[in-house]
């Protein structure tokens, strides 16, 4: 019945897929690393979005998740001498644990309840990686040394090759999300944001969707955890701090909570407004800060939240 | 002939504090009945499907569903199993289209059959249009939910417990707010379902509870006051003077 239009929509992400594979050959080398930079990134504001737009859970934690990554990676690279290929799983896996267990328990709380609980769960596991310093070297960090990020014959140090990466792995977290939120399991997500009474109601089992969108959620972004300290070859505390909890949250609103791409959209926009005011401005964040007011008033729900309520209807 | 019990109830009681909403309601309910529980405000109605349905825990006592014990069973299992329960106060998701809320109900019985895949997509379309067409809203499938009228929105109700396909359909004052020549419509949905499923219907409209049930069951303080044919009721002095006659 409206086979076509998600064939559409099908068609538009393989599009940007396409014409991000495009833009590597064109573009000038300062801006091939921002990209390669935001195309990880993206990938964790990606994931924050199913949880945060599509199951409507607004979590205060995920540097959590994000360190669980970079650290899983780092700590086997540093300590056991593991493979690149193995480290990124061992990321993946690290953050999906870690989510597993921190939404069982945080779970059991709503509203401003578990972003509070969620916070202190990523602040436990920032300052537990400050005081296992001799490990961690959480407050200065350790490099991973070039040699050892390879995957195989690719060097993930060269810039050509760590913007395929990164790429490689948005796309797989894009079409990965597409496929979750128009399968069924997607629509029920939906329906907990919306009426969660109503779809308890309709006999689904709430607390297990819950889990399931966190761990997805944490999935991604332990992958782009383990991947951003792979390309970019650092590890270090400062990936666990707060701050990393508030940028996706940022990127995604300024994107567009509930759409597949916005979190793209806002993780882009915001690099290159800081990139952008921090060359003509001395108090740059006072201009960021000017120009992120300004769109929440006239796009509230994001840049892609108001291309879909006004042009696309279609836009999943 | 023997009817065979779907649901029964024994010493199902439910506190509120100091208040008992539920006070010790012995209840069966064969399969293939219509049964409407009427009462005056207070009386525990809502209360009292509540706790059949899962929604709040009773203090005591103990309910059945067919055979199995289902008193500590959450609520979601319970609608799985066969219990729907449509709410007093229309609850729908207003922000999806009318496809999809009635997909979700539709969706979590195919869950159920565990029929997975390919042809799990066109049986979900061809159940979900099922049910909007059985309510008339088919050709609004497309449209939000919350952009639709009051009687609309109730109707919805229905269609998302019915794609259920539930052994027992509870219905919370469905007819409230409807116009006249919606609840026409209504009584001869209810007639439809009878032929599938069990109903339970909470109702003030005292004509369409009189057009509709085979049985009736009182309730006024939290007790069973009375209960028996709609002719039964009718005579009963005791509920005129309690609610009837009032």
């Amino acid at each position: 019945m409206n086979g076509r239009l998600l064939d559409r929509a099908l068609l538009l992400h393989l599009g940007v897929i396409a014409g991000l594979i495009v833009l590597q050959y064109w573009l000038p080398a300062y801006h091939h690393g921002i990209v390669a930079r935001v195309l990880v990134l993206a990938s964790f504001a990606l994931g924050y979005n199913i949880l945060f737009g599509y199951t409507g859970l607004l979590s205060l934690g995920h540097a959590l998740f994000f360190g669980a990554g970079v650290y899983g990676a780092g700590m086997v690279m540093r300590e056991f001498g593991w493979p690149a290929s193995a480290a990124l799983v061992s990321g993946i896996l690290s953050a999906a644990l870690v989510s597993l267990v921190v939404g069982f328990l945080a779970l059991r709380t709503v509203g401003v309840a578990f972003m509070i609980v969620t916070l202190m769960f990523a602040q436990t596991g920032y300052l537990t990686s400050l005081l296992f310093n001799r490990y961690t070297r959480g407050d200065e960090g350790f490099v991973i040394p070039q040699a050892a990020r390879a995957i195989g014959p690719f060097d993930l140090s060269d810039s050509t090759t760590r913007y395929f990466a990164a790429l490689l792995l948005f796309a797989i977290c894009l079409l990965i999300k597409l496929a979750l939120v128009r399968s069924s399991t997607g629509r029920v997500l939906v329906s907990i944001r919306e009426n969660e009474e109503r779809s308890r109601m309709l006999g689904y089992n709430i607390f297990r969707y819950k889990l399931l969108a966190l761990v997805i959620s944490g999935a991604f972004a332990g992958a782009a955890g383990a991947m951003y300290a792979l390309l970019f070859g650092y590890v270090g505390a400062t990936f666990v701090s707060i701050q990393y909890s508030i940028f996706p949250l940022l990127w995604v609103l300024l994107g567009g909570a509930g759409t597949v791409l916005g979190p793209l959209v806002g993780t882009l926009l915001m690099f290159y407004l800081v990139d952008l005011t921090s060359g003509i401005a001395a108090a740059s964040l006072l201009a960021v800060g000017v120009v992120l007011v300004i769109l929440i008033l006239w796009f509230p729900k994001g840049v892609l939240g108001a291309v879909r309520e006004r042009a696309l209807p279609w836009l999943p | 002939m023997a009817a065979v019990t779907l649901l029964s109830a024994r010493g199902l009681t439910r506190d509120f504090g100091g208040l008992r909403a539920v006070d010790q309601v012995d209840f069966d309910l064969p399969r293939g009945q219509v049964r409407a529980v009427i009462g005056p405000n207070g009386a525990g109605k809502t209360t009292f499907v509540n706790l059949l349905c899962g929604r709040i825990p009773p203090s005591e006592g103990r309910i059945q569903f067919e055979g199995r014990d289902i008193t500590r069973q959450p609520a979601h299992v319970r609608v799985a199993s066969g219990i729907a329960y449509t709410f007093q106060i229309t609850s729908i998701f207003g922000k999806l289209s009318l496809y999809d809320n009635v997909a979700l109900a539709a969706q979590r019985r195919l869950f159920n059959e565990k029929s997975k895949g390919r042809a799990a997509g066109s049986l979900l379309r061809a159940r979900t249009m099922e049910a909007l067409e059985r309510v008339n809203l088919a050709e609004l499938a497309q449209q939000i939910a919350g952009s639709l009228s009051y009687g609309h929105q109730r109707l919805l109700e229905i269609a998302m417990g019915l794609a259920l396909g539930p052994k027992l359909l509870i219905l919370d004052e469905p007819t409230q707010g409807l116009a006249d020549g919606e609840i026409e419509n209504f009584i001869d949905l209810v007639r439809g379902v009878v032929r599938e499923a069990t109903v339970l219907l909470i109702e003030h409209n005292m004509g369409v509870v009189m057009r509709l049930a085979d049985r009736i069951t009182v309730l006024n303080f939290g007790k069973v006051l009375a209960e028996g044919s709609p002719a039964e009721i009718r005579a009963d002095p005791a509920v005129q003077s309690a609610y009837l006659g009032g």
